[in-house]
């Protein structure tokens, strides 16, 4: 790859982890808050307590802003496939298709249609009506998640398809399989869980800043009473699925559980690293150099997270680009020369079957599709050029995941001590705990944006697992263009971000509004 | 405090819940409305017009051709195909 594609491939994907990084703000808060505020509601149709209205209310509004900036802003993400990605594109033909449209009807009918019955119809519509609306946002929000997520989990695990030699690309023949493959829905339960808590830490948070100005403390009790039962449920239930999700990134992924354990060398019985520090000394995946400089590390745990079995063997780094150990199916691995071999003959039997389709020697075409049938599992590694290609930054995907699971492990204590004070009734004088909560709000979004960097960084090179490495994916284009739309990007965002902020942070001084004036 | 009406009086239009809604925003609200339809504007019709467009959309109008770009590029990119 020349140097000038090369920069134009990776000005892509800056600009695209821009995008997905910015557009991550805003998703979180709009499906955590749409929770908090339809539990809210629904205390208040079934107790016709008027302070549950007051802070559903408010809620909505903070909702609202953030709804009102975000939207949309993933349609940036769409352009970029069109215009930087076409040949990926092109190549995932109506998988990538049939979630986006759906999520795109869900998106616009169910989101629409009932936000503005949340927004209007206060007074106008009964108060079942009302109710059911509000939920029917959240669930309408949630399920545009959800397809979007589809999509997300089929390019980490490409299932559900046939490649078509003659239009160059993947077609669906099993729809359930790509709605409803373990990936996709462990990836939907994770990534949902992870927006409640952001709406949870947010909530609680604000409600601290209200007890710390001693403002509308009999709002702020009810908020963090919800939202801290909401945060303590997402994040047991992040670690939950955190669980399934390393359990599938091994059998599926298994570079990037290396990447994010630092792992080079496999071993039975891996354990799983608590805290550790890398070695920068380490540059080659096959030196002698100590990958770490101290590691704390939980005996066997890797290898019971990801194989059920605490002696199971954890292929390292090195094992998977050098193979030669035992999978799970009884086979056994293939090193990266092997799988290059086959990806070259699986790109050049495509490359044959054209020719013999051109020149009408059908037979020809027959065989060629065949071999390429054979190898198009390993289509992709006749893209790269040595194993060290197959290996993402080890260092960001480590210290990403275990901040990560930090954070994580922080906010389940975090929620349990709120609960603690709100049970003993003295949250409003524990003006400590009242500063943890508010200074907590940005880890919540630190630890979303650091999941998607895990995901999505601990799986380079590829765009499509062991199909489609990124600079195969790129469009011919020049880097100049795609630097100018990542600047262009960048101040549209911040803008954006500086405006909701402004915004909310006026409305948060406000307060909530006790009068009855149901103006949207 | 004043207390709700629980049930709407009169049959439920839709129109009108859009037309009074519309008509009585507040002051965020507005605002809020101009930042989405500025951004939206931005977007599809600077954006995506001059700075967006689709590749294979505007050099090709059918299928095949798009297929036998996607194809000349990917052999482009692999060191093996001659």
């Amino acid at each position: 790859m020349d140097l000038l594609s090369a920069s134009a491939v990776n000005w892509s994907r800056a600009q695209f982890a821009l995008t997905a990084g910015y557009h991550w703000l805003f998703v979180p808060l709009t499906i955590g808050l749409g929770l908090i505020m339809a539990i809210m509601e629904t205390l208040y149709v079934k107790t016709g307590d008027e302070k549950w209205k007051f802070a559903t209310k408010f809620w909505q509004k903070i909702f609202g802003i953030n709804f009102a900036i975000g939207v949309a802003t993933g349609l940036i993400l769409e352009f970029q496939f069109g215009t930087n990605w076409s040949n990926y594109s092109w190549f995932v033909g109506d998988i990538f298709g049939a979630p986006l449209a759906i999520e795109g009807i869900f998106a616009f009918f169910m989101e629409a249609t009932f936000i503005s019955i949340m927004f209007f119809g206060w007074n106008r519509v009964s108060k079942k009506m009302h109710l059911a609306s509000t939920w029917l946002v959240f669930v309408g929000a949630s399920l545009s998640a959800f397809w979007i997520l589809v999509a997300n989990a089929w390019m980490q695990y490409p299932v559900g398809m046939e490649f078509n030699p003659e239009s160059v690309r993947n077609e669906m023949n099993d729809f359930w399989a790509v709605a409803f493959s373990p990936v996709a829905y462990n990836k939907f339960l994770h990534t949902t869980f992870s927006c409640w808590a952001v709406g949870a830490a947010f909530a609680t948070g604000v409600s601290g800043w209200y007890l710390l100005k001693n403002r509308h403390t009999d709002f702020a009790i009810k908020s963090i009473k919800i939202s801290a039962m909401v945060g303590l449920v997402a994040f047991v239930m992040l670690a939950v699925t955190g669980d399934g999700s390393a359990y599938h990134v091994a059998q599926k992924q298994p570079m990037k559980l290396a990447a994010m354990e630092g792992l080079y060398e496999g071993k039975e019985g891996a354990g799983l690293v608590a805290i550790g520090m890398l070695n920068p000394a380490k540059t080659v995946y096959n030196d002698d150099v100590d990958p770490y400089i101290f590691k704390i590390e939980l005996p066997k745990l890797l290898s019971l997270l990801g194989y059920r079995n605490i002696n199971a063997f954890v292929p390292g780094i090195a094992d998977i680009v050098d193979g030669g150990y035992t999978l799970q199916d009884g086979t056994t691995a293939l090193p990266f020369e092997e799988r290059q071999a086959r990806g070259r003959r699986a790109i050049q039997a495509l490359a044959d079957y054209q020719t013999a389709r051109e020149e009408g020697r059908d037979t020809d075409a027959a065989n060629h599709e065949t071999i390429l049938r054979e190898n198009y599992a390993h289509f992709g590694y006749g893209y790269l050029e040595n194993g060290e290609d197959l290996i993402p930054n080890v260092p960001l995907t480590f210290y990403s995941f275990h901040l990560m699971v930090m954070i994580g492990m922080y906010y389940i204590l975090f929620f349990m001590i709120i609960l603690y004070f709100i049970y003993k009734k003295s949250m409003n004088t524990t003006r400590w705990l009242q500063y943890v909560a508010l200074w907590s709000i940005p880890l919540a979004y630190l630890a979303g944006q650091l999941g998607w960097v895990v995901a999505e960084v601990g799986r380079q090179p590829w765009t499509i697992q062991d199909i489609l490495p990124v600079q195969a994916a790129a469009s011919a284009i020049s880097a100049g263009n795609v630097k100018t739309t990542f600047f262009m990007f960048a101040v549209l965002f911040t803008g954006l971000l500086i405006a909701e902020v402004t915004i909310m942070v006026k409305q948060i001084k406000k307060g909530p509004d006790t009068t009855t004036t149901d103006e949207a | 405090m004043v207390s709700e009406i629980n049930r709407p009086q009169e049959r439920f239009n839709w129109f009108k819940m859009f037309w009074t809604g519309f008509t009585n925003m507040s002051r965020l609200s507005k605002t809020l409305w101009i930042v989405a339809v500025v951004k939206l504007i931005i977007m599809f019709f600077i954006l995506k017009p001059f700075f967006f467009p689709n590749v294979l959309n505007t050099k090709y109008e059918d299928d095949a051709d798009k297929a036998q770009h996607v194809r000349t590029e990917l052999f482009k990119k692999a060191p093996v195909t001659e």
